[in-house]
């Protein structure tokens, strides 16, 4: 699967930039505007999937390779933890919002840990959705290779045509 | 103003209408689509912006998700209920429910006057007024998902971390051959 | 009346998920579910004529900091607000969960069907 034709290729490596960055934003400023972490971590992911869908698997592979994507997923739901745990450091409790006093109100530097937990919740929700459709996409592709017990000979023989001609 | 709330509810409706009843399941996916997109509308109508933003981006991954489901498979059209004792007697348990459920929408407040305007130091009252000199944040939503209720977050990142790992053990490759081929 | 075509809607969901046989539509049937408790959790706490929970400049007392009394009368109620927000996250892992587990059961038995999946008795 070598991805789509050459103005979806065109398009979507111009639109991936503006869908991060719109990502990006919707995280940063979840504690000022709408948003937060569970949309911004959403888009983030559908700007990868995207990817996928537009230049096929190996590109987004050799992007991001799956180990990676994993270890962010981890490293996301540790971090969370750690900010919890940072709570009981300074302020006594868990889930204690310190640093409050920093940054003025309205500004983007204010709230404390919120806009620290908006990026580690991005981070660990983008990370976990990529994976499971990649998981699901890459499911399908495999489904070809090997011959299935309720298949009739006749279909494996069309499908095996059907590849050739896709190769050729 | 409310009667376009009303149409919209009333897409949404006739849209799930016809994503339970088609034969095709390709239409019945992109239906739900519509239920979604919908719902997104009727959120921003009901002045939540978060859930709005949230819906539409979770919808658009959702719908990549079933169709990667549905495409491409054989069989996709299968008509027909289950069998027929047990139809009815689903049937009759739904009508019940139904009916259940109408004697409890009278007890309900009236569409339009929230619970807590009307209770005395409800939680609602106290994140409205307190929730910018607590927290520091600007969008209450967020502070309260990220500060007052932070343990309903860090729940809902464990489920979200379990339902990942149950569909990786489930779609792994190794485990696609059976014993029996193995041996 | 909205609540009752909110409930209407869940029941439609029920209805899919109970009665229909394919396992897709039993998967669309519980997704529909979702949206009906969604969108009722959220129609709690609306108000008429009212604003998002969101601050803006010109709600706070730039003075004292207080937070305007019009803005408090206003505002609608964002504790289901927070609820939903988790639970949309929530309703997507679940759905891929869903859909993983209908793509074995297609690529071990061949279809969709439940009814004709008889090997799972065991």
């Amino acid at each position: 699967m070598k991805g789509m034709s050459v103005i979806v290729k065109t398009i979507s490596s111009w639109v991936k930039v503006l869908i991060i960055l719109f990502g990006i934003y919707i995280v940063l400023f979840g504690h000022l505007t709408p948003g937060g972490g569970f949309a911004g971590g959403v888009v983030l992911a559908s700007s990868y999937v995207l990817l996928m869908l537009a230049f096929g698997r190996e590109f987004v592979l050799k992007n991001l390779p799956l180990s990676l994507d994993s270890k962010l997923d981890c490293v996301g739901g540790i971090l969370f933890i750690a900010i919890a745990i940072l709570g009981v450091v300074f302020g006594g409790v868990f889930f204690k919002n310190c640093f409050i006093e920093y940054g003025q109100k309205f500004n983007l530097i204010s709230a404390g840990t919120i806009p620290l937990s908006n990026i580690v919740i991005g981070l660990k929700v983008g990370a976990s959705l990529y994976l499971v459709i990649f998981l699901l996409s890459a499911f399908r592709r495999d489904d070809s290779d090997e011959q299935s017990v309720f298949r009739s000979p006749e279909e494996i023989h069309d499908r095996a045509m059907k590849d050739e001609k896709e190769s050729n | 103003m409310i009667v376009v709330f009303y149409i919209l509810l009333l897409f949404m409706l006739i849209a799930a209408i016809i994503a339970v009843e088609t034969k095709n399941l390709l239409s019945a996916v992109i239906c739900v689509g519509a239920i979604g997109f919908g719902g997104s509308l009727i959120f921003l109508f009901l002045r939540a912006p978060d859930i709005a933003i949230t819906q539409i981006v979770v919808e658009v991954l959702g719908l990549i998700i079933l169709i990667r489901a549905t495409i491409a498979r054989d069989l996709t059209s299968i008509s027909g209920d289950r069998e027929f004792f047990g139809t009815v007697v689903s049937i009759v348990i739904i009508f019940l429910i139904f009916m259940a459920g109408f004697k409890v929408l009278d007890s309900l407040h009236d569409f339009g006057t929230p619970v807590y305007a009307k209770t005395e130091k409800a939680a609602s009252q106290t994140y409205i007024e307190k929730g910018l000199e607590d927290t520091g944040a600007t969008n209450i939503v967020s502070s309260i998902i990220l500060d007052y209720r932070a343990y309903d977050t860090l729940g809902e990142a464990t489920v979200l971390f379990t339902a990942v790992i149950g569909a990786t053990v489930l779609l792994r490759k190794k485990s696609r051959k059976s014993p029996e081929v193995l041996e | 009346m909205p609540y009752a075509i909110c409930f209407l809607l869940f029941m439609v969901g029920l209805y899919c998920a109970v009665v229909k046989k394919n396992m897709v539509k039993i998967v669309i049937g519980i997704m529909v579910m979702e949206y009906a408790v969604n969108l009722f959790l959220i129609m709690l706490g609306y108000r008429f004529g009212g604003v998002a929970p969101i601050l803006s400049r010109s709600d706070v007392n730039n003075e004292t900091g207080q937070i305007m009394q019009s803005f408090i009368d206003n505002s609608v109620d964002p504790l289901p607000q927070a609820l939903v927000l988790t639970s949309i996250v929530i309703s997507l892992g679940s759905l891929a969960l869903l859909i993983s587990i209908c793509v074995r059961i297609y690529e071990k038995y061949g279809t969709f069907d439940i009814t004709e999946i008889r090997r799972l008795k065991g």
